[in-house]
């Protein structure tokens, strides 16, 4: 899948736990994309984490689902 | 069988505790205080002749049939409209008023055709069997004297026709409209005896603002307003309760049938849902089910553009599985799957999702709510902890300011838009959050006390700047907040919404509605007594939907306003059966009951129940699988009753992932946009073809039954089952009611639901030991989830942004009379209303363009362009423009975008920057789709044996 698309959607969900004071805004990220995400999307964008724009907390975040 | 008549009680029953005795004819009868003679009567088995009065509607008294005689008062009083008293003795059939109702009788048959044996309610009519009742013999005045005898005869309306010939003026009809329906559109014109029922401004009901709801149909006592349907086939010799297939009200009716023909739908009095009401769609619209472009045959095709050929149901099943079963073993497991209905019953659904989990062995399963009230599933999970509407519909009557926010009630859920007109009459203040000014926010005795006529994409601005107001001036509901919510999370929330900065001062120039607006309704909101809100997919479609969902939860914890009559939150759902749908575990994350995947004691309840093993990964949602498809790693789709080439957005990208299928299989009832992709098309059972139940958005579970035999020989149950079958996972029911024994032993919210209780009343779940009657409100002692969780809800520009190319923002929505894709509507005499998708445009948007009323015009977007023609309104702001989606030749999702919910992906339908100019016919691209359905539509010849 696109990898740019993925890393959209992933700093669109970044941008909603970045503001919710009381959580781990990366280990919230990385919860809704194990809960929502089907596995190819996530590998995907793994697998391109170098190459595309991902805001510092989603990088964090996808990092963990290497 | 037989034809079901509910009861006429001839005045509305009182709910007063205090009882009152009485004798009717001698017999002892005790009733409510405030009850009618009449009722009174009835309920003691003696029925009063009566003509103008009927239980839907008040006490009326003019037709002077129901005299009675009541010992130690005067007179002979309309027992209608005299309230029983105790001790009281009231004689119906005296001599003396036996000799009035007789004589009122002459008078009415006088002027009355007498063509009783040709007439279309012979059989059925009060006016004739009042007569009887009576005694008429003779009518001593003739019918020579002035009379309406010639009176014409309006038959404009499509499903309706009204013979003033046959009226005798009871004002049922223009009660019944102004009552039940809150349209006003019928008035008496006239006095005397040149009194007659006028429409509008005396003008045909088809152009009048009469919205064909059927009331005064229903209402009328005699053949004045008969359904064509009745003067063409006669009348229904008997009857069966099923549920509306339309919209989310889910309307209780009676199919009344001769044979196995139905004459005609009547909502069902004792439907919980909708007390006997109904509106154009479900009463009038079901012609779609007998329409020649049903396809009753199974058809496939090697490539998209080869000829459909009909096949067996066996060729076209084993075609199915065949296929699937080679793309999973070329491409994987996961390169297949499902698409659920919200059309069609919960049992469907359940086994839809079943053949994915159990006999792919994957989770790509999802449904058409994932382009609706996905949000609503997500930002009610997290803050009460469950995806559900908080009340029943009757809860509405208790409320005193009901909010409505993005949804049009009036055209999405008339009926109980009805029901809302109702309580705003009887006082209750309303506030509408919706960019359009909809009907609601000043109609017929109806006039919002705020309307917030917001930017699109604004609303959790607007959200926040309501929370900021009731925070900053104390209006919060302190007690609830501390008993029945997390106080860490409250604090979090309340520091949030009451920085300056999300003020309603601030943010006035964000979302273009007026700070003193947003303060005044906010106020009303929190200090009127019981706040109830109302929304639709206004909220839910934009990319902070679900943001927008969980603000609105937050609204009503703060102040209070959950688990009580008159209170709540409460999604409109679009579909039937949208609500039913995601219980049923349609969701790619979601097992039935809303339970995620991952949770081990949940697989390993439908893991011993299926006998599989159960992938504890999500799968694709629907937007997913277009782009997977494109991408190469998912290459088949069994879509049932759905059309996501029309309904879903930007046109182009789905067609794409469609045509990088190597199999697509369309389940349905004609040749949707979706089958010019398809490979297999499979003939689809309507609801008059079924059993099964549908859940409304009152999670209300009511009963589906089939009134005649599938046309093309299979309910769509048995269609998947056969599918299951044919992949090599075994799949054997007798009847839908086991498919809901399964539900029950698998699902805890279900599981005190079976089809024994479902056919005595319908059920609102959870239903089980907890709440062994179901649950009308939830969160009454509790929230589902413990303690009630705020959200801190940011507001998030779209990065969907006007500029010079695209300087108007596009907003969709839908019309009373058409439903969805159209696929049924458009089929049906309805049409009359709403022929074509339009666009609407602000007068002074237009004038800028050069564009006039009625004009074709360019509506083009960065992901496409179509034509249509505009209507020039001030219902939308200067810079909004509107359209509808109900018509594939417009196909208004050519112009939506990718852009989609952070949480769920629903599809942001409301936000699309565009630009509007005048035109001259059809785009491009609408002539290079018609030529591709014209290819890929054809049916090979059957050659003659």
């Amino acid at each position: 899948m696109s990898p740019d698309k993925l890393a959209y959607m992933a700093n669109q969900i970044g941008k909603f736990f970045l503001s919710q004071k009381s959580e781990d805004g990366v280990a919230s990220v990385a919860d809704h994309l194990k809960k929502f995400w089907d596995p190819r999307m996530r590998r995907d964008l793994v697998a391109h984490i170098d190459q595309v724009a991902l805001d510092p907390m989603v990088r964090q975040a996808v990092e963990r689902l290497r | 069988m037989t034809l079901i008549k509910e009861i006429d009680y001839g005045t509305k029953a009182e709910s007063a505790t205090r009882l009152v005795t009485l004798l009717v004819d001698g017999h002892e009868v005790t009733v409510p205080e405030g009850t009618s003679i009449m009722r009174a009567s009835m309920e003691a088995g003696i029925k009063i002749p009566k003509l103008c009065a009927t239980d839907t509607l008040n006490s009326f008294g003019s037709c002077r049939m129901c005299l009675v005689e009541i010992e130690g008062r005067n007179g002979t009083p309309a027992s209608c409209t005299t309230p029983v008293a105790p001790g009281m003795k009231v004689h119906t059939s005296s001599d003396k008023v036996r000799q009035i109702r007789r004589g009122v009788m002459e008078l009415y048959i006088s002027d009355h055709p007498l063509d009783c044996l040709t007439c279309s309610a012979n059989g059925n009519c009060e006016l004739q069997d009042t007569a009887g009742e009576v005694g008429l013999r003779d009518v001593r005045y003739g019918q020579l004297g002035a009379n309406h005898l010639d009176a014409p005869t309006d038959a404009s309306n499509p499903y309706f026709d009204f013979d003033a010939s046959k009226c005798i003026v009871c004002s049922r009809c223009v009660r019944a409209c102004e009552e039940v329906q809150g349209t006003f559109a019928l008035t008496v014109e006239g006095r005397g005896f040149a009194s007659k029922i006028a429409a509008g401004m005396n003008e045909p009901f088809l152009t009048s603002e009469c919205v064909s709801c059927g009331a005064c149909v229903q209402a009328c006592p005699t053949a004045t307003l008969m359904e064509k349907s009745v003067v063409e086939l006669g009348q229904p010799e008997h009857s069966v309760v099923t549920t509306c297939a339309y919209c989310g009200v889910g309307c209780s009716f009676k199919a009344e049938m001769r044979g196995d023909t139905v004459v005609r739908m009547v909502p069902w009095k004792d439907g919980k849902a909708n007390h006997g009401h109904s509106c154009v769609k479900g009463r009038f619209a079901w012609g779609y089910a007998s329409h020649p472009d049903r396809i009753l045959e199974p058809m496939i095709r090697e490539k998209i553009t080869d000829p459909w050929r009909k096949v067996s149901w066996d060729e076209a099943i084993a075609r199915v599985a065949s296929e699937f079963k080679r793309i999973q073993a070329k491409a994987g497991q996961d390169s297949i799957g499902v698409i659920t209905s919200s059309r069609c019953t919960n049992e469907e659904t359940f086994l839809v999702q079943k053949l994915a989990r159990a006999a792919f062995g994957n989770n790509n399963t999802d449904t058409c709510a994932r382009v609706c009230h996905s949000p609503t599933g997500y930002g009610l999970g997290k803050t009460f902890g469950t995806s559900a509407g908080t009340q029943n519909f009757d809860s509405v009557q208790h409320a005193d300011v009901i909010v409505v926010i993005g949804a049009n009630p009036t055209d999405g859920h008339p009926v109980f838009a009805s029901r809302m007109k109702q309580r705003l009459r009887e006082g209750a203040k309303l506030i509408v959050i919706d960019p359009r000014r909809i009907d609601l926010v000043r109609s017929p005795h109806i006039e919002a006390s705020y309307h917030l006529p917001l930017r699109p994409g604004t609303n959790v601005a607007v959200m926040t700047a309501l929370a900021h107001v009731i925070v900053t001036e104390n209006l919060i509901d302190d007690d609830f907040v501390r008993e029945r919510c997390e106080l860490d999370a409250f604090s979090d929330w309340a520091a949030f919404v009451a920085e300056p900065r999300n003020s309603p001062e601030a943010l006035e120039a964000t979302t273009g509605v007026p700070a003193a607006l947003v303060r005044g309704a906010a106020r009303l909101y929190a200090t009127a007594g019981n706040g109830a809100i109302y929304y639709g997919l206004g909220v839910t479609e934009h990319s902070q939907g679900s943001t927008t969902v969980m603000a609105i939860a937050n609204l009503a914890m703060a102040t209070g306003n959950i688990g009580r009559p008159g209170v709540g939150v409460n999604p409109l759902r679009g579909q039937n059966n949208v609500q039913g749908s995601c219980d049923m575990g349609s969701f790619p994350h979601e097992l039935p009951g809303y339970r995620h995947v991952s949770g081990e004691g949940v697989r390993a309840i439908f893991e011993k129940e299926w006998g599989v093993t159960i992938n504890p990964e999500p799968g694709l949602r629907i937007p997913n699988m277009f782009d997977a498809a494109i991408d190469g790693s998912f290459l088949g789709l069994y879509v049932q009753g759905e059309d996501i080439l029309q309904s879903d957005p930007d046109t182009h990208h789905v067609s794409k992932g469609l045509a990088a299928m190597e199999c697509v299989v369309v389940h349905d009832l004609f040749l949707n946009e979706t089958a010019n992709y398809a490979h297999v098309f499979l003939p689809g059972s309507t609801f008059l073809e079924k059993d099964g139940t549908f859940t409304n958005a009152e999670r209300r579970i009511n009963m589906v039954r089939r009134v005649m035999a599938p046309k093309a020989g299979k309910a769509d149950w048995e269609t998947t089952m056969a599918i299951a079958n044919a992949m090599g996972y075994p799949m054997h029911y007798n009847h839908p009611r086991e498919i809901m024994a399964e539900i029950a032993r698998t699902t805890p919210s279900f599981a005190g639901v079976t089809y024994d209780r479902l056919a005595r009343e319908s059920i609102q779940w959870p239903c089980n030991d907890a709440a062994p009657d179901g649950s009308p409100i939830m969160h009454v002692d509790g929230f589902v989830r413990g303690m009630g969780h705020f959200v801190i809800t940011e507001y998030v520009a779209t990065d969907e942004k006007v500029g010079p190319r695209f300087p108007l923002l596009l907003t969709t929505g839908r019309i009373l009379s058409q439903y969805n894709v159209g696929a049924q509507t458009r089929r049906t005499a309805i049409v009359a209303w709403h022929p074509e998708d339009v666009l609407e445009i602000h007068p002074h948007d237009a004038q800028e363009r050069g564009i006039r009323e009625g004009d074709w015009v360019r509506l083009a977007s960065r992901a496409g362009d179509t034509t249509l023609r505009a209507v020039l309104t001030e219902r939308v702001a200067p810079g909004v423009v509107y359209t509808t989606f109900h018509h594939p030749v417009t196909q208004a999702n050519v112009i939506t975008t990718e852009y989609s919910d952070w949480a769920t992906n629903c599809p942001e339908y409301k936000v699309t920057a565009v630009q509007v100019s005048p035109s001259n016919g059809l785009s491009p691209w609408q002539e290079q789709y018609q030529a591709l359905s014209d290819t890929n539509r054809r049916i090979e010849a059957v050659p003659a044996k």
